[in-house]
């Protein structure tokens, strides 16, 4: 049969849509939600994700703490985050319908697969009765296929064994949902046999006509009033190509786009496994031929100090983790500080403090990204707001490090590591230059001989002949690099350290306003991945006529020159973080501004409406 | 006279003052250092010291090449990056027993491991001696120290054994002030491919003075020093009367004499750098019931960790400088 959808009458339109994939962690419902975003970029949509799944690799089957979920907000018009509320919950399970329904909106349509819905399943959810059989989702519509049977069914012929048969489970219903919202499988069916279509044709055949069965049963099933097909229209897109993007691929992009930029050699990238950084490692092993070199250290101190062995011997050394793991390479930071050298270290921030919640989002390492270190030892650091931005930020991190020479943290988080968005590819050509320039000249050469405006020293790298030098992190004279314990020194070499950082202020672009006027009663003011939230929510509260703007902070050490002057053309400030009030103390101790702070740390990304909330309670009489 | 673009041994040293303690055995190392790049004829552009924290780690200062004072215990981590930027450049690490053993003792098992093309000097005082004298990993039980005012009750690593263990293809053997034996096992732990492990005796005047005294000083010495050299016998003491050989039936050395209970050198063990086994057996001997083995102990080339590295990306493709074809690659499509 084609796989070519014929454009049907009789669908509803609407202009976004909120889904979520629910099951158990071994479902299959990353790679179903990661599908159906595919073929919604390819419908023309915009859309934003958001992966939602636990620590644990396969938690006991039908556990409430192992149900793992894919969440996607797809619409017609610019869509700023993965959704508040869901239009749709597709649950494979009793844990994933207990786990999720509280996010799902009055009359939302809530599909389950009732095949496992078994005694077994709903004891293990905590369901005292079968919720599909008394009033409890009343408010709701409710779609029972017996999804189970219907995949044992179909994938009959390929006779596989019964485990293998179920796990084409979440195909069918990827099938039933594609159908749904009007999408093409093609990609799908071509990603299916990618995977298992070499190894074993029967699985992959098995797949394919589980994804078909679902996509049909929509089409022919007489269920007209439960089953309704919907048309979402394409978003109004500038011209261009496409793609979707995580912000973990769109930091390993920027990251190369960076060396490039700087004409550079070579990306050392080290690492050591943590989640939810891990990704980066195994996305830049994946790209060697763009003069990357991936390293697997023995752990996240060795990982630090092998980029900062890179970056010495005149590569671009560049480091990544999540919050403990960044703990361990503070020392490694000081070293680069000390011996002023570039270095990027990525931290995709994780709840916290210690182990925590390696799979959940938060952003509360600012204060260590910014203090977190023994002496007075400033470092820039900036931080991405979307996916895509992670391209840019990545770029401007690689520009300061190199430019300044100093380590630069760029934070992340889990949200932004696992997020995707459609992307329109920027032209190679216009991408920033900044190309680097090393010592080679040893008449007047020491190694810290200084740019007179940036502060930067020389970067004079081993094999240069007539430029052999000593460097380490016993203080250093400021004519020499020489070693020194002079009380003078020291003060100049602290003094020169601080206005080197401070000076980046004057190297980045003013502060401006993400949304709205550059004075009003009330500014929302944050940093990172809580940019679509703040900026769905400031539109929303503007929309009712409310006199408020967003302000989005990219370069959070130095601050922009203008921050403080901004901000206090604003009645009231209000900061929301996913931390408990972080960025709110550094504006309110540097500007002395009476910010306020909006704190959330669920290990969930902020909702618009509580943003919307915030900002009416702060407005409205 | 030589000619004027000659390298000598005093042409590696730096300009700056020596500030080790009088009579340190860091002294003895240092030169040996000196003559040993001078000898090899080894460009200072090209040569790279790195080193952690602690009395020897200060080495790098005192050389006319490239030089980096790291951290404590990471020079190993960070000799590992400089490798991966430039695998052309010739490394060598110097560490100490508490920076390499102890606080660095992970990065020191896995640049050994792995393999990575570089030299590394132990300097074995076993002592702390940068913070005045507390007991080190490598320290004898019972050893007296501001930390441990009633004796040591740790059990010492052997740090041969360990790099051994942790999978080093080239460890030897030397003695500070030796120094035709010490300039001699630094040019074979250069010309070997690999990661060299070398580690030294190493006095320590002021909180440790003679500790090796019982194999080192000049009336012990023959007695209890074993000179190995590959193929030939395991011979010692005066006029070379004493051999090792393994006891009948059992995987244990002993010590004969030549000529004594119709001994004869076909008895004698001969030494064998490839063997692995021979090697630990040689690490652990201790006096006074057996002498300390000297010199190369194990010496097994391998391909080094970033020549593996390099060959990987080659076979990956590339090198490109085409962003656009990065940003583009994968699934894509147009809007119009």
């Amino acid at each position: 049969m084609g796989i070519q959808t014929e454009p049907r009458t009789g669908r509803e339109e609407r202009d976004q849509v909120v889904i979520r994939f629910a099951g158990d962690s071994g479902d299959g419902m990353q790679v179903t939600g990661a599908q159906f975003t595919v073929e919604t970029a390819l419908a023309g949509n915009d859309l934003s994700t958001f992966p939602d799944f636990p620590a644990e690799i396969r938690a006991p089957a039908g556990t409430t703490f192992g149900v793992s979920a894919f969440q996607i907000h797809f619409g017609a018009l610019d869509i700023l985050t993965p959704g508040d509320e869901l239009d749709v919950l597709v649950a494979m399970n009793p844990a994933a319908l207990t786990t999720n329904l509280g996010d799902l909106r009055p009359s939302g349509l809530v599909v389950v697969d009732s095949g496992a819905f078994g005694d077994r399943n709903l004891q293990k959810a905590g369901y005292k009765q079968n919720p599909l059989d008394d009033e409890s989702l009343a408010k709701y519509q409710v779609l029972k296929l017996d999804i189970t049977r219907l995949t044992l069914e179909c994938v009959k012929p390929f006779e596989l064994g019964q485990k293998d048969a179920l796990r084409c489970r979440n195909m069918w219903a990827l099938g039933l949902m594609l159908w749904m919202y009007g999408r093409e499988r093609a990609s799908t069916i071509e990603s299916i046999q990618k995977k298992f279509g070499k190894k074993s044709p029967a699985i992959a055949n098995a797949n394919v006509a589980a994804l078909n069965a679902g996509h049909a049963f929509g089409e022919t099933a007489e269920l007209s009033r439960e089953l309704v097909a919907y048309t979402v229209p394409k978003a109004r897109q500038a011209p261009g190509a496409y793609r979707t993007i995580s912000g973990t691929e769109a930091i390993a992009y920027g990251l190369i786009a960076g060396v490039k930029a700087s004409g550079l050699r070579k990306l050392v990238f080290s690492g050591y496994p943590i989640t939810p950084a891990s990704a980066l490692l195994h996305t830049l092993a994946g790209l060697k031929p763009y003069g990357v070199v991936t390293f697997q250290a023995e752990d996240e101190i060795a990982a630090i100090c092998a980029a900062i062995g890179a970056s010495y011997t005149g590569a671009l050394g560049v480091t990544s983790s999540s919050g403990p793991g960044v703990a361990l390479k503070t020392e490694g930071l000081g070293l680069a500080i000390a011996i002023e050298l570039p270095l990027v270290l990525v931290n995709s921030q994780r709840a916290g403090p210690s182990t925590g919640m390696p799979t959940k989002t938060e952003q509360s390492d600012l204060y260590q990204a910014v203090y977190g270190r023994n002496a007075d030892s400033p470092l820039p650091v900036i931080a991405a707001a979307t996916p895509a931005d992670c391209f840019d930020v990545a770029i401007e991190a690689v520009r300061l490090a190199v430019g300044y020479m100093t380590p630069v943290i760029l934070l992340t988080d889990g949200f932004l590591a696992n997020a995707a968005e459609p992307w329109l590819i920027p032209d190679a050509r216009g991408l920033p230059r900044f190309p680097v320039t090393f010592r080679t000249d040893p008449a007047g050469f020491h190694p810290f001989v200084r740019d007179e405006k940036t502060l930067a020293r020389v970067w004079a790298v081993p094999g240069t002949p007539g430029l052999e030098h000593r460097v380490g992190g016993i203080e250093r004279a400021f004519g020499s690099g020489h070693i020194s314990y002079d009380p003078e020194n020291h003060q100049k070499m602290t003094d020169t350290r601080f206005a080197k950082i401070a000076g980046i202020a004057n190297d980045i672009p003013l502060q401006g306003v993400a949304l709205g006027g550059p004075r009003g009663k009330l500014a929302v003011v944050g940093w990172g991945s809580t940019f679509g939230p703040i900026q769905a929510g400031v539109q929303a509260a503007r929309a009712e006529g409310l006199d408020v703007a967003h302000i989005h902070i990219r370069y959070l050490n130095p601050f922009p020159q203008n921050l403080g002057e901004l901000l206090g053309g604003y009645g009231k400030v209000l900061v929301p973080e996913m931390n408990n009030g972080q960025l709110v103390t550094m504006l309110r101790s540097t500007y002395l501004v009476p910010a306020e702070k909006l704190s959330k740390v669920t290990g969930k990304p902020f909702k618009s409406a509580e943003i919307l909330s915030a900002i009416r309670a702060r407005l409205e009489p | 006279m030589p000619p004027p673009t000659a390298v000598q041994a005093k042409d590696f040293a730096s300009d700056q003052e020596v500030r080790w303690c009088p009579g340190c055995g860091d002294y003895a190392i240092l030169k040996a250092v000196h003559k040993t790049l001078a000898d090899l004829g080894v460009s200072k552009e090209r040569t790279v010291f790195v080193s952690g924290i602690g009395c020897s780690s200060r080495f790098p200062y005192y050389m006319s090449t490239y030089g980096f004072h790291t951290i404590h215990g990471r020079a190993p981590a960070i000799a590992t990056g400089v490798k991966l930027a430039n695998p052309e450049l010739d490394v060598w690490v110097i560490t100490g027993d508490g920076d390499g053993l102890s606080i660095g003792g992970n990065h020191t098992l896995h640049v050994l491991r792995r393999n990575v093309n570089l030299n590394l000097i132990l300097f074995n005082n076993e002592i702390y001696g940068l913070t005045k004298g507390q007991y080190s990993p490598t320290s004898r039980r019972g050893t007296k120290s501001p930390s441990t005012p009633q004796g040591s009750i740790d059990n010492p690593v052997s740090a041969c054994a360990f790099a051994l263990g942790a999978g080093a293809r080239f460890v030897a053997r030397s003695i500070d002030t030796t120094m035709p034996h010490l300039v001699q096992i630094l040019k074979r732990a250069h010309a070997h491919q690999g990661a060299s492990f070398v580690e030294v005796f190493q006095n320590c005047v002021v909180f440790n003075d003679g500790v090796f005294d019982h194999f080192t000083s000049k009336e012990a010495a023959v007695e209890a020093q074993l000179h190995l050299e590959h193929g030939l016998p395991l011979l010692f003491g005066k006029d070379r009367q004493k051999g090792l050989r393994l006891k009948r039936g059992r995987l244990e050395l002993e010590v004969v004499t030549l000529g004594e209970n119709g001994i004869a050198l076909d008895d004698v063990l001969v030494h064998d750098e490839k063997n692995l086994v021979m090697a630990q057996m040689l690490t652990g001997l201790q006096p006074p019931a057996f002498p300390v083995a000297l010199g190369v102990l194990y010496c097994d080339p391998a391909p080094s960790y970033e020549a593996e590295v390099y060959a990987q990306i080659r076979e990956a493709g590339g090198p490109t400088d085409d962003v656009g074809a990065l940003l583009r690659h994968g699934r894509t499509w147009t809007v119009d």
